[in-house]
């Protein structure tokens, strides 16, 4: 797992973060109802992630593992994110209000997606070193705004169908995470 | 005394956090291949779930509104690393095929939903009420999921290492397409579509 293409495919596509790993569902099923919505959230997702496996990798390394404070990590980890996506929101806020009213709400829920935690956990479970975190978060970013991406272009044109009573809504887009799911297990064995 | 059954059994099925709500469903579609695992998170889930909201309950008079947020999200996380702590100790088979979905646990919304919503605002009795019936309700969800999952996708049904049962021709035969992450999808948009269909959860 040591060339950089290796990594980004890895985790853009055959470790999808919604599709294979199940991380950032709640603004996949949440937010994708439109496709410009989809695509800020994906880029403020993907933002939050390369910053917060930049920020993380060094407190890691440098800190935890020298006080030998490795079991603080999730505490560690959660409250280094908090405090990014809060430093994030104001920057964005001052410099560029344009984009802060774009994506601004989303930030905030950004804190609870559990894709930015995944790719910090899993940048350390796999030792990763910094370059290969950057980059892991990177493909886990593409990979999750291309699936919210597709996703929410699915879901416009579903508005329009006939969808059974019961089927409406949650139900009917399981079942096209089912098949977008499916798709995306042809990627396993890629690499 | 009423009052606080009504919010014990609320979370059961009234308002299910999986099926109904859908909160928690990142760190919970994961887990739910087979129903070792799934037991296994609805534990951590209730434990934390449980330790959280007395905490908060306890502690909602002195916690500012402004920091309320990171102190649940901190009291939250320091549950999680005693649960995955204790894991790591005494279950060591279930902390490894868990992996990172056991800290995950700090982000599921259920958690940090319930103690924003309900124990920053009632007393304790009423909070552990509230976390034991949504914790149930997380466990009851995950546990019907994993077990659909594992009887159709490997043919059998094994619970602490102790096959439950193994039918004759899907262990021979098992539709791996329910181990996969689609199929996880699949069972779960099945069995919402069926719970509306006979009214058990009123559609939206």
């Amino acid at each position: 797992m040591n060339n950089p293409l290796t990594i980004f495919i890895g985790m853009a596509l055959i470790n999808n973060f919604i599709l294979v790993k199940f991380l950032g569902l709640c603004p996949f099923f949440g937010v994708s109802k439109k496709l410009s919505n989809a695509l800020s959230m994906g880029v403020a997702v993907t933002t939050v992630m390369v910053a917060a496996s930049a920020v993380i990798w060094p407190i890691h390394y440098y800190i935890l593992v020298n006080l030998h404070a490795e079991y603080l990590s999730t505490v560690v980890y959660i409250l280094v994110i908090a405090t990014l996506v809060q430093i994030l929101e104001l920057v964005i806020m001052r410099t560029n209000y344009a984009l802060y009213s774009a994506f601004g709400i989303y930030l905030a829920l950004i804190t609870t997606n559990c894709a930015v935690l995944g790719v910090t956990l899993v940048n350390t479970s796999e030792g990763f070193n910094f370059f290969e975190s950057l980059l892991s978060a990177l493909g886990g970013g593409v990979g999750f705004s291309l699936v919210l991406v597709i996703m929410s272009g699915i879901r416009e044109r579903l508005e329009n169908t006939r969808v059974p009573q019961s089927m409406k809504g949650l139900p009917v887009a399981f079942m096209v995470a089912t098949l977008l799911g499916l798709a995306f297990s042809g990627f396993a064995g890629m690499v | 005394m009423t009052k606080w059954l009504k919010e014990l059994t609320k979370g059961v099925v009234v308002s299910n956090p999986i099926f109904v709500m859908a909160l928690g469903l990142c760190p919970s579609l994961a887990v739910t291949n087979s129903l070792d695992n799934a037991v296994g998170m609805g534990a951590a889930v209730i434990f934390v779930l449980l330790c959280s909201n007395i905490l908060v309950s306890i502690l909602r008079t002195w916690v500012a509104g402004i920091v309320r947020i990171p102190t649940f999200i901190v009291i939250i996380a320091t549950f999680v690393t005693m649960v995955s702590l204790v894991f790591q100790a005494y279950v060591h088979t279930l902390y490894e095929s868990l992996g990172i979905y056991l800290p995950l646990i700090v982000v599921n919304c259920i958690i940090l939903g319930r103690a924003e919503a309900f124990a920053s605002k009632n007393n304790i009795g009423m909070a552990i009420a509230d976390a034991l019936g949504m914790g149930f309700g997380f466990l009851l969800a995950i546990s019907m999921i994993a077990t659909i999952r594992e009887i159709l996708g490997s043919g059998s049904l094994i619970l602490f290492s102790n096959t439950l049962f193994s039918l004759p021709v899907l262990s021979d035969q098992p539709i791996s397409l329910f181990l996969l992450p689609a199929g996880a999808f699949l069972v779960i948009g099945l069995l919402l579509a069926f719970f509306r269909r006979t009214g058990l959860i009123k559609n939206e």
